[in-house]
Parts: C-alpha cells; sequence; structure tokens
C-alpha cells in the first residue's frame, strides 16, 4: 500500500487488475492456498488435541469415503448443496445478492410437510406433483418478496433476503410446534412413518441416488440455460451493467424478478429433497445451513458448474469427515466448522492473486 | 406493574446484547464495510472473555472480582479485535467479497466457539461444562446505593451489570463522535464514496480497517454479555448467540445507520422478543410467531426508508464494496 504522507518513496509493491489469467494458473493458486490451509489446519489440529493431523485427514477420508453407504451419504450431502448453489448462481451473475438460500429452502420444506401431511390419501404420483409443485411455489414466494421490493424500490437485497431466512425459521418453528408429533414433544416425528407416502422411493443399495440424478439433471439444464437461452444471456448483460441492459432495451426489473423466482423455486425444491429423500420430517434445521453455505460455493466457483462440484465435495468431505473425528476422538463436531472457516479463508483470499498482479519494485525481481 | 418491570428488566438485558453487537457494526457500515461475521465475532467476544476468566478463576483459590472482568473485558477485545482484523485484511487488502467473507466468519467463529465451550472444560481434564460464577457475579453486580431505591425505580433502572451502561455510553459517545469529529466525518465520507474521500487525502485503508476492527471489538461485547449476563457464565451449544448477531444487524437497519435510535431499537426489540412471555393464553406456536416480529419490524423499516429515499435514512452508498484505487 503506499502512504501519503511519503509522497516520494517508491511503494514496495504495486497492485494492478489483471485482465485474463490463464486457467491453469488459477487452478494452481487454488490448490496452493487449500494446501496451505490443510497445513494451517493441521498445525490448528494438533495443537488443540494433540494428534497426528496425517492420522486425523486419514479419519476424515474414511468418514466421508469409507464404505459405500458413507459415500452415498455424501453424494447425497454434495448434491443438495450443489443444487441450491446452482439456484443462487444466476442471481449472483446478476449481481443480485441472493442470502435468503435458506429461508426458501425451508419455505419448500414446509411446504412439502403440509402436502405430506394433510393429503396423505391421493394416489402417490399426484401426491408427488402436489409435492414438487407446492415446494416450488413456497420457494419461489420467498425469492419474489425481496425482488419485488429491489427491482420496484431498489431496496437493499443483501439485508431484505437475510431478513426473510429469520422469518422463515420462525415460520417454520411454528408449523412444528403447530403439527407436533407426539403432543408436547416440539418436534413432528416421521411423518407417514407407516404408509410412507409422501416418501422419495429408494432404490436398491443406493437409497439417494434419484436425489442425485435430479441434481444433476437441474444442474445441466441451469447450464445450458444460463450459456444458450436468451434469458440466460439478459442475465449476463444485467449483471455486467444495468445500464447497458436499458440500452439494449432488457426490462431489469423483469430480469431480477424473474430470475428470483427460478433461483427461490429451485430452493424450494431443495427443501422438497431435503423433507422428501432423506429426513422425513421437518425441523428448523433440514437446511443444515446449506442455504449460507451455498452462497460460498456459488461465490468461490465463480458460478462455474464444475467448480461448485468440486467446492461443494469439498465442503461436504471437511463436514462429514470432522464428524467422524469427532466420535473417533470424542470431541465435539464444531470442530468441522473451523476446519471449513479457516479453509475458506485460505480459498477466499487466493482469489486476490488470481485478479491482481503484484509489481514489486526495486531491484527485486518481478513475479 | 411487577410484570412490567420484569418485562422491562427482560428487554433490557437482551437488547444490551444486540445493541453491542449493532453499535459495533454501525462503526464498520460507515466505513463501508459490511460485516456479516457480526455473530461470528459475537461468539468468539464471548467464548474469549469465557475461557480467560475461567482459567484465571481454576487457577487461583479466591478469585478476586475487579481481575475477573479486566481478565473477560481484555480478552474478548483482543479476540473480537482479531475476528474483526481477519475480515478486515481478507476485504481490505485482498478485496474479497465482503458477504463471503463474513459469513465465512461466522461459520468460523462459531465453529471456534461451540468447540471451545463445548469441550473446553474436557480438554483441561475436568467434567461438566464450563462455568465462571466469580465473573458473572461481578458482571452483573447492578449500581451499589441506588438499585435499592424504591417503588419499582432501583429495580427498573439500576439493577443491571455495568455493561448496560457501559453501552448506552458508547452509542451516545459513537453519535457524537460521527457527528461532530472530523475523524467521523472522514469517517462516514469513506463509506459514502472513497474514491472522493481518498482524493480529499483521507487515507482510506486505515480508516476502513481501523473502523471495521474497531467496530468488531465492540460488537464481540454482545458475545461477552451474552455470556456473563444472560445465561449468567456459563455456556450452552444451542446457536443463540448466531440468532441474536442477526438481531444486531437488523437493528443497524432498524435503526437506520443512527447510533441513538439503538438504544430504544434494542429495548423495543427485547419487548418484542419477550412479550409472548407476558401475555397469557398463549399457545406455544403462537410464541414463534411472536419471535418473528423484530425481523418483520426491520424488514417494513428497510422497506419503508427504500420508498420515501430520504437521504440521511439510506445505508452508507459504499457499503459493501471493496475500494481499489486505480478502478475507475
Amino acid at each position: 500500500m503506499d502512504e501519503k504522507k511519503h509522497v516520494q518513496k517508491v511503494p514496495l509493491v504495486r497492485l494492478s487488475k489483471r485482465t485474463s489469467i490463464e486457467r491453469w494458473k488459477a487452478w494452481t493458486i487454488r490448490g496452493v492456498a487449500l494446501l496451505a490451509a490443510l497445513i494451517v489446519c493441521g498445525f490448528v489440529i494438533t495443537a488443540i488435541v494433540h494428534l497426528n493431523p496425517i492420522q486425523v485427514y486419514k479419519a476424515m477420508w474414511n468418514g466421508t469415503f469409507g464404505s459405500s453407504r458413507r459415500l452415498w451419504i455424501t453424494m447425497r450431502d454434495m448434491s443438495l448443496l450443489l443444487l441450491v448453489g446452482v439456484a443462487l448462481a444466476p442471481v449472483f451473475k446478476m449481481k443480485f445478492w441472493n442470502l435468503g438460500g435458506e429461508g426458501q429452502l425451508l419455505m419448500g420444506g414446509c411446504a412439502t410437510a403440509a402436502v405430506m401431511l394433510y393429503l396423505t390419501d391421493l394416489p402417490a404420483p399426484v401426491l408427488f406433483i402436489c409435492m414438487i409443485a407446492a415446494s416450488m411455489v413456497a420457494g419461489a414466494v420467498w425469492g419474489l418478496i425481496p425482488a419485488f421490493f429491489k427491482a420496484k424500490f431498489n431496496t437493499n437485497e443483501v439485508l431484505f433476503t437475510l431478513m426473510m431466512n429469520y422469518v422463515a425459521i420462525q415460520l417454520t418453528a411454528f408449523c412444528v410446534s403447530k403439527w407436533e408429533n407426539p403432543y408436547g414433544s416440539n418436534t413432528v416425528g416421521i411423518i407417514n412413518a407407516q404408509g410412507r407416502q409422501g416418501w422419495m422411493p429408494e432404490i436398491q443399495g443406493a437409497a439417494p441416488l434419484i436425489t442425485v440424478v435430479i441434481v444433476l439433471l437441474i444442474a445441466v439444464a441451469m447450464f445450458v440455460y444460463m450459456k444458450r437461452s436468451k434469458q440466460g444471456y439478459e442475465i449476463a448483460v444485467v449483471g455486467d451493467s444495468e445500464n447497458t441492459a436499458r440500452y439494449a432495451g432488457i426490462s431489469v426489473s423483469k430480469v431480477i424478478i424473474r430470475t428470483m423466482i427460478i433461483s427461490g423455486a429451485i430452493c424450494g425444491l431443495t427443501g422438497f429433497l431435503c423433507v422428501s429423500a432423506s429426513s422425513h420430517t421437518i425441523s428448523t434445521a433440514i437446511g443444515d445451513g446449506r442455504g449460507f453455505t451455498a452462497i460460498i460455493v456459488a461465490w468461490l466457483a465463480k458460478f462455474n458448474t464444475i467448480g461448485m462440484v468440486a467446492i461443494s465435495l469439498l465442503l461436504v468431505f471437511l463436514n462429514n469427515g470432522a464428524v467422524e473425528i469427532a466420535s473417533q476422538f470424542n470431541l465435539n463436531d464444531y470442530a468441522s466448522q473451523m476446519i471449513t472457516g479457516i479453509i475458506l479463508f485460505f480459498i477466499i483470499g487466493c482469489e486476490f492473486f488470481i485478479n491482481y498482479k503484484l509489481t514489486f519494485s526495486g531491484k527485486q525481481k518481478e513475479e | 406493574m411487577d410484570a412490567i418491570i420484569s418485562l422491562f428488566n427482560a428487554a433490557v438485558v437482551f437488547g444490551t446484547v444486540i445493541m453491542f453487537g449493532a453499535i459495533g457494526e454501525i462503526i464498520a457500515e460507515k466505513s463501508g464495510s459490511l460485516n456479516l461475521g457480526v455473530p461470528g465475532i459475537m461468539y468468539l467476544g464471548g467464548i474469549a472473555g469465557l475461557v480467560g476468566a475461567f482459567f484465571y478463576e481454576s487457577s487461583v483459590d479466591e478469585p478476586n472480582r475487579l481481575v475477573c472482568v479486566i481478565i473477560a473485558v481484555l480478552c474478548c477485545f483482543a479476540v473480537s479485535f482479531l475476528g474483526g482484523l481477519i475480515f478486515s485484511f481478507l476485504t481490505i487488502t485482498l478485496r474479497a467479497n465482503q458477504n463471503v467473507t463474513g459469513l465465512t466468519l461466522t461459520i468460523f467463529g462459531s465453529g471456534v466457539a461451540n468447540f471451545f465451550g463445548g469441550s473446553l472444560n474436557k480438554l483441561a481434564g475436568g467434567v461438566g461444562q464450563i462455568s465462571v460464577s466469580a465473573t458473572s457475579s461481578a458482571f452483573r453486580h447492578g449500581i451499589p446505593g441506588l438499585k435499592s431505591i424504591g417503588g419499582g425505580i432501583g429495580q427498573m433502572f439500576f439493577s443491571y451489570g455495568f455493561l448496560v451502561y457501559i453501552a448506552i455510553a458508547s452509542a451516545v459517545l459513537l453519535s457524537i463522535y460521527l457527528k461532530r469529529t472530523r475523524q467521523g466525518l472522514a469517517l462516514g465520507a469513506v463509506g459514502e464514496n472513497p474514491g472522493a474521500a481518498d482524493a480529499a487525502g483521507i487515507n482510506v485503508t486505515k480508516y476502513k480497517y481501523l473502523a471495521t476492527c474497531f467496530g468488531a471489538a465492540i460488537s464481540g461485547f454482545g458475545g461477552l454479555f451474552y455470556v456473563m449476563d444472560y445465561t449468567k457464565g456459563t455456556w450452552a451449544n444451542d446457536g443463540t448467540i448466531e440468532a441474536l448477531g442477526w438481531l444486531a444487524v437488523a437493528l443497524v437497519i432498524f435503526a437506520t445507520w443512527k447510533p441513538y435510535n439503538t438504544i430504544w431499537g434494542s429495548y423495543l426489540f427485547g419487548i418484542l422478543y419477550w412479550a409472548f412471555f407476558y401475555i397469557s393464553g398463549l399457545t406455544r406456536s403462537s410464541q414463534e410467531l411472536f419471535k418473528m416480529l423484530p425481523y418483520i419490524v426491520t424488514i417494513i423499516v428497510l422497506v419503508a426508508v427504500s420508498m420515501r429515499k430520504k437521504k440521511e435514512n439510506q445505508p452508507p452508498e459504499a457499503l459493501g464494496l471493496s475500494y481499489f484505487r486505480e478502478e475507475r
């Protein structure tokens, strides 16, 4: 940083924005950052619990990929996280900060649970269509509210979507205590445990297979939508410059509202998958913070679908791995959040070296 | 009357937690840093104070209350400041995105705090949860002499721990600082238009760093107050600090970035949050709806402010943006 007071002094480091960087260079930088992060985490682990970090990482690997059951759970968690990321990426590309994924997901989950509870007697295909439709509508409405005010009055969407999460959490808590079963437990319990109405069918040996397939299909569809469709192009233009978009005759508010409806609907669908395919109940914890984590996933991957897969996998590995260490070494599993935090700091920080070029002054060699 | 006093007491204690968080966040946001790591920082501040006091209390037989308080306050200040420093380094020097960095800081802070809060005693070779009764009672000591004034007045105004009064004082001081001092006005300029501030000879980087770090340190006291006063010197891994941290972010909006408004705003949030407890005949489910009120009120304020477009109620113009001098 150059100091104002010493005008004569040549700054030690000069910053300039890179116009472009080769893909391999960018990924090398990210790889080095990840490695550095793992080493730092190793030190932290050793300092706190006096365990060999290599052993700890090995235990984490086992916890995530160790058996076919664990592998499937990892796949399921990864695809749910990825789906929220896929939902958020287009709005982020539009430079609209949808921090409300968690709330949209919860609303989708609530709607799914409501259909499962009240329309139990419908034939299975109709029931599923109702569940999916209800979850998507609920999520879309939750996304539409802040989008409408942003488009109409330019209300700050970061803060609005953030607040909508907490309204959704309280609304879910309200539903939970309305539907509680047995009475006084303050949990809904497993919904339709007897007849399994509205449960996603399980394929032998690979229970979450359908979830994974659905997520992959949506991810591919979104990729095509963003790259090949007119609407996807409009999103990119609005994100680059609203003025350009207006000049080209694109209605910015229409794009904002439409994209947020899509985003909210996909988040709602994630809520449907959480309820119907994995938890079979509704609580404020079904989202498991995915709505927040996916923000980081989408942003770090620069909205690139493959990148989102990689980062989701890394985060799920850290989380499930840490749960495994926690139970093996008798610690509490919040350690995973700590490690995730440290690793994300490194990955977030390394973007700087991808976006900016440092030039050292004086006789030092250039880098 | 007793019910009113007790609601007021609950609201003040609740409000003070989020008031500290909001005051710190106002300083940071005035410089253009939208620090969504407030919940994480409150976690860090709370656990640091608790751990500091825990080690002091368990190392001496007769803990001196003043030393307890000093240690807890210093630990809280230092660790929350460091949390702010992580955020500042990433967003100001490395120009990372503020939303993403803030959310990560929240994940990190809650991980650190719940990890140590839940297992510190085990790591230190003890059993059960940590508890720092001496420090907590020192924090909760009301104003001697005044708190026994009759007629409910002592109970209503003078029975709180000293941090309650410090929170009010810091809101007042911050307001004076922002409006009446050269530095405060410069800080506002940095948040509104860093390019212009830079051209006017204000060191943007320095202001942003100091505002974000000191803001974080003040937010951290919200966590300390929660641990020492609200939960009386114990730790629970129930995520309450995180929920309160987001309420602190909400309070900043509700107060339209004015420190004075945080004083009554925080107590109002406290009343809204606790009102269900004093209304008889409420079911558990409608209580959950009551707890939604602070967030709904905040959204209404946010929308109303953006609809009326009054200049002095808007968020700082450059809120959430990194500043790079060469970028136009």
